[in-house]
């Protein structure tokens, strides 16, 4: 059972928020979405304080829909894909809600959502915790890739980073809420792969690891779920993943969605192999998922954030590159 | 899978770069930049420009269109079509140079914009000035 906690006293989600940029907002899932932003630089001087606003504006929808101020939580937990995160660490420097700050790359969000959920299920803490992860396109590229306006091609495999912010708050109590139930915790899987265009690649064997593990441990298989959705695998990352798994002897069937490939049509947005970043996952399980389980489409869900683990520097070293996956599952009515 | 085997299937599995139609873009659009080039150069002359400083203009033309181009955030838009098209000639080394210029305003003058400037052009002022140095030695020693 190591890696596997079971949570038995019902951590559920009080408060949904996702705030996304323009391209995500002309996307298929724009109307699960609670605001687009077309400005780039929400009104700010700088890429990285637009992304600062992001957080602040997701968080602001999930407290609302929570019914709680910033003050009733007993953390926050959130991260995105600056250096030191300062995205998050500078979204809260107006408050005083006492601050996580995490890093897992894309998988980030899932990562704050694993502790949220096992901290307000132990009853350590005693009032809601929130979830919050940002990434911005343009502060993205110019820390991993190329200035903005610099004339590159990019290859087919490659996914684009997505601006926005998802936000959740994990409670006690909210009537036909979705529920944390059991939380896998992974480990650093080196993919042996050192192509940084092809992030899928990387991720799809932690993701691999982290699933069959996650099944073995709760003694499940994926028919036993309406839904089990990684982060940002992408197109190609998603094909691994599903032929990774069918050689282990599970199939992944039509319920296995990934939230990068969802996120744009990637014909008519010229996308590429899809969606990535600390946003995708965020705000497609706070728009997207969430909206969906409180509907009654879904009933059990779950949710395997991945991350991508290079550094600009480690690309240059010419080091490969280690994925990681935690999933975490909800069930609606449990 | 061993990491061997999965790098093998990923290379094959992988969606390839369309190759011709990359190779007729670069071809085209690179081509055309050229033409383009030799037009201004008999432009140049033809208002009484010798050879050598109708050359040194048409460089200057070049640089000024791609970093106005990049400024406008129109370069990379034909750049992405054109890849090697728009990289090779002198165009891409301007448009290194303007739009590293360009996304480091935010960290200040001297230290984000200058500093940063020639970040990707580097490897290219590098070595071209250590092949002229090289040419140079060669040069007086066997001539």
């Amino acid at each position: 059972m190591k890696g596997t906690v079971i949570l038995k006293n019902a951590p559920s989600i009080i408060g949904i928020g996702s705030v996304v940029g323009k391209s995500e907002w002309e996307g298929p899932l724009s109307g699960f979405f609670d605001e687009g932003i077309p400005d780039g630089r929400f009104g700010e001087k700088t890429w990285e304080q637009a992304e600062s606003k992001f957080q602040k504006t997701a968080l602001g929808y999930a407290l609302g829909r929570a019914g709680i101020k910033e003050d009733d939580l007993s953390a926050v937990f959130s991260g995105d894909l600056l250096n030191q995160c300062t995205a998050s660490s500078f979204s809260y420097r107006d408050n005083n809600v006492p601050f996580v700050g995490l890093y897992g790359a894309c998988s980030t969000f899932v990562e704050g959502l694993s502790l949220a959920a096992m901290l307000v299920d132990s009853g350590l803490f005693g009032s809601p915790a929130a979830v919050c992860a940002s990434s911005h396109f343009c502060t993205a590229e110019r820390q991993y890739r190329n200035p903005l306006e610099y004339g590159g091609q990019r290859p087919q495999s490659a996914q684009r980073t997505v601006t926005g912010a998802g936000a959740v708050v994990i409670g006690k109590g909210a009537k036909d809420a979705p529920v944390a139930t059991s939380v896998t915790i992974g480990s650093v899987v080196d993919s042996g792969i050192s192509d940084a265009n092809n992030m899928g690649a990387t991720m799809a064997p932690a993701a691999l690891s982290t699933l069959m593990k996650h099944f073995e441990n709760t003694n499940t298989s994926p028919e036993d779920y309406d839904l089990i959705a990684t982060g940002d695998l992408g197109e190609v990352g998603r094909k691994i993943l599903v032929h990774l798994c069918s050689l282990e002897g599970v199939e992944l069937g039509s319920n296995y969605i990934d939230c990068g490939c969802k996120m744009f049509d990637i014909e008519a947005q010229d996308m590429h192999s899809g969606a990535s970043g600390a946003a995708c996952s965020a705000t497609v399980f706070a728009g997207y998922i969430c909206k969906e389980m409180m509907k009654g489409t879904f009933r059990r869900v779950l949710f395997a954030g991945t991350g991508s683990l290079q550094s600009p520097l480690t690309v240059q070293q010419k080091e490969t590159i280690p994925g990681v996956c935690h999933a975490i599952c909800f069930e609606r009515g449990a | 899978m061993t990491k061997k085997e999965y790098a093998k299937y990923v290379s094959e599995m992988e969606p390839k770069s369309p190759h011709l139609k990359n190779l007729i873009l670069a071809f085209v659009i690179g081509g055309a930049i050229c033409a383009f080039g030799e037009l201004i150069m008999g432009l140049y002359q033809n208002l009484g420009a010798t050879e050598e400083n109708a050359s040194a203009l048409v460089s200057v033309t070049l640089i000024g269109l791609s970093a106005l181009l990049t400024g406008f955030g129109l370069y990379n838009k034909i750049a992405k079509h054109a890849g090697a098209g728009t990289l090779v000639p002198i165009t891409g080394f301007a448009n290194s140079i303007a739009s590293t210029a360009i996304e480091f305003k935010s960290e200040g003058f001297i230290l984000g914009m200058c500093a940063n400037m020639f970040k990707l052009a580097g490897p290219v002022l590098v070595m071209g000035v250590s092949a002229s140095v090289l040419y140079g030695v060669i040069l007086v020693l066997f001539m």
